[in-house]
């Protein structure tokens, strides 16, 4: 377990490394720090005393050093837009992203679990072929034209929801600004969360059904029958906990795919939080702070994966074996 | 050949399935109808002549104000949305079938070496992949995309657009080709016919190439189709979000993500249209996959 630790651990930080070079290498070449700082109107002579003081003229490594130590104590450069340290614009950004996420998250918990075991338990019924018939629809559907063809019906046409932006807001313990708790909030977050779900459901309904019928097929679940348990325990108990594990793992894998959603799904109903945050700073030029995004969504992502792999290969010992060579 | 195919469970088992025979003529349809834009299509979205600003987000023909010499309306620039459509299409399509060939070609040259002879490069370049892969490819693409457009410029980034997204969306796709194509080497590389290959003497390259590739193509055929999904959506995806096709030379994406804005104004043709036939697109190539899956049923990975 030991040597699966390092091992995981090593091939962490040399991911992080190489995504913060490309960063770096990306700042290094198209980014303008002297700008970033004081605008274009200063005189040269200015913005070589600035440049040299900000090190511009150090060798690159020294530079890609300086950045990583940066990087490290939190500083991941300043945005041009926004004239804040970028890592405070999108820890400002991040709270609406989170909330679409777990609203999302919660859609996609509360209506897969119990589609998926349905349709594994009753494969031939008129219900589960309904459901998997429309989830092979639901993902060929992109999100921004989920997203669209909602705004249009229930907010163009119908009236019923509002389509962009989070409404109103409440300050939460002091720094999270929070839609959550207003029945404004409430309201706003209704579609983008529908919209965010609807192509990660069929997904999972799809994984927990295949699943779900593996589990039923098998010996220990056969035995139960045999038993005489009774049905809806020997489902839920027996075969269903045994779906969880590969779930959860093509779960922790599909949080890239949630994050590349939400930069849709924010875009389309202006939601406020890091992804149209993302969208917006490629088309300003603002070097820094995507540069910052990139590095702070790979270090969310290693991070969230090397724990969701060792708490795996600690439920697991055939994945730390198979692993040695 | 042909007699082989007539003969094979493939077939029996296709004209079995009406779905799969529906999806079929669907997808060929399509195919012809792209194929064929310049012929068919009413009007030339790209010829600045024959577009009248006069005559923009005209509606559809059923509708108040609909013309017949646009049977799907126009446009914000007065371009007729049935002909923008089948040129997007084809534009959607080339990129998705470019980007297929593009990460096809690299995934099995990658998973190919790696699985029978596997150098340091190699394991390197799988590892890659599985990092890759556990970004998921669609936020690499956004990645690289962004990231792209940075590096050329918007207007350059434009002017290149087909060629940069086949390389971008290939670029993010290629890991589910190595793995898919490794996993099947590991196991074809134990029968027998390789080892008699090999005791002949016939150099490694040629047992690669002529004896264990042909024995991965149906796992390959299988993702293939899913993949040209896959890469149509992830072009989708990136024309909407801008880093993609321009709108002067639009894809389906494109063309949705310019009628977005006049959807609150009432004229949802504009989006709804070029949405509803990347819908159909893409949904009959998956529709397919999911029988070649079937029929072919090679081991796949879960969720993979």
């Amino acid at each position: 377990m030991f040597a699966f630790l390092i091992r995981r651990l090593v091939q962490a930080v040399l991911v992080m490394l190489i995504i913060s070079f490309i960063g770096f290498s990306l700042k290094h070449a198209f980014g303008d720090p002297v700008r970033d700082l004081v605008g274009v109107s200063v005189s040269k002579e200015e913005r070589d005393k600035i440049a040299e003081k900000l090190g511009l003229h150090d060798p690159v490594m020294v530079q890609y050093v300086r950045f990583l130590k940066n990087a490290l104590t939190g500083d991941l450069g300043y945005s041009y837009f926004f004239k804040k340290p970028a890592l405070d614009v999108i820890l400002s950004k991040a709270p609406a992203t989170l909330e679409l996420v777990f609203a999302a998250s919660l859609i996609i918990v509360f209506l897969s679990i119990p589609a998926g075991v349905y349709a594994a338990i009753r494969p031939r019924s008129f219900l589960s072929r309904l459901i998997m018939g429309s989830s092979i629809v639901g993902v060929s559907i992109p999100v921004f034209f989920t997203a669209i063809m909602m705004i249009y019906i229930f907010s163009v046409e119908l009236h019923w929801a509002p389509s962009f932006g989070r409404g109103e807001l409440v300050t939460l313990f002091g720094f999270w600004p929070s839609g959550l708790v207003t029945l404004d909030g409430l309201e706003h977050l209704i579609m983008p969360s529908i919209a965010l779900s609807s192509i990660m459901l069929p997904l999972f309904i799809r994984l927990i059904q295949a699943e779900m019928m593996e589990a039923l097929q098998s010996e220990y679940v056969k035995f139960a029958f045999a038993k005489g348990l009774k049905t809806f325990r020997i489902y839920m108990v027996h075969a269903f906990k045994n779906t969880l594990l590969p779930v959860i793992t093509v779960g922790g894998v599909q949080l890239g795919t949630m994050i590349a959603f939400t930069i849709l799904t924010e875009t389309v109903f202006n939601w406020q939080g890091m992804g149209a945050m993302f969208v917006e700073a490629v088309e300003r030029g603002d070097t820094s702070l995507l540069v910052a995004y990139l590095v702070f969504v790979g270090m969310v992502f290693i991070v969230v994966n090397t724990c969701v792999d060792l708490v795996y290969g600690l439920v697991n010992p055939m994945v730390r074996v198979a692993g040695r060579k | 050949m042909w007699k082989k195919f007539l003969a094979s469970h493939f077939l029996w088992s296709f004209k079995r399935d009406w779905v799969a025979m529906a999806s079929a003529a669907v997808l060929v349809l399509l195919l012809l109808a792209s194929l064929l834009a310049p012929v068919i299509a009413p009007h030339n979205p790209y010829d600045g002549t024959n577009v009248d600003i006069m005559e923009a987000e005209t509606p559809p023909v059923w509708m108040e104000g609909g013309t017949s010499k646009f049977i799907l309306g126009t446009d914000a620039q007065g371009r007729g949305i049935l002909s923008a459509m089948l040129y997007g299409m084809r534009t959607s399509l080339m990129i998705g079938l470019g980007a297929v060939f593009l990460q096809a070609f690299m995934g099995i040259l990658i998973g190919l070496f790696s699985g029978y002879s596997g150098g340091k490069l190699e394991a390197f370049l799988m590892r890659l992949a599985d990092v890759q892969l556990s970004f998921s490819t669609l936020l690499v693409a956004i990645f690289v995309g962004a990231i792209f457009q940075m590096v050329f410029g918007v207007a350059s980034y434009e002017q290149m657009a087909v060629p940069l997204l086949i390389v971008i969306i290939g670029f993010a796709e290629w890991p589910q080709y190595a793995r898919t194509v490794r996993a099947s080497v590991l196991a074809e590389k134990k029968k027998e016919y390789v080892e008699a290959a090999r005791v002949i003497g016939l150099p490694a390259r040629r047992i690669m190439l002529r004896h264990i590739l042909p024995n991965t193509l149906s796992p390959v055929l299988v993702i293939s189709t899913v993949q040209v999904a896959n890469a149509i959506m992830s072009e989708a995806a990136l024309s909407f979000l801008g880093f993609g096709m321009p709108v002067t030379r639009p894809s389906l994406g494109s063309l949705i993500k310019s009628g977005f804005e006049f959807i609150f104004s009432g004229s949802w043709w504009i989006t709804v249209f070029p949405g509803i036939l990347l819908v159909v697109l893409i949904l009959v190539i998956n529709l397919l996959g999911d029988f070649m899956r079937e029929a072919l049923n090679p081991k796949l990975y879960k969720g993979a």
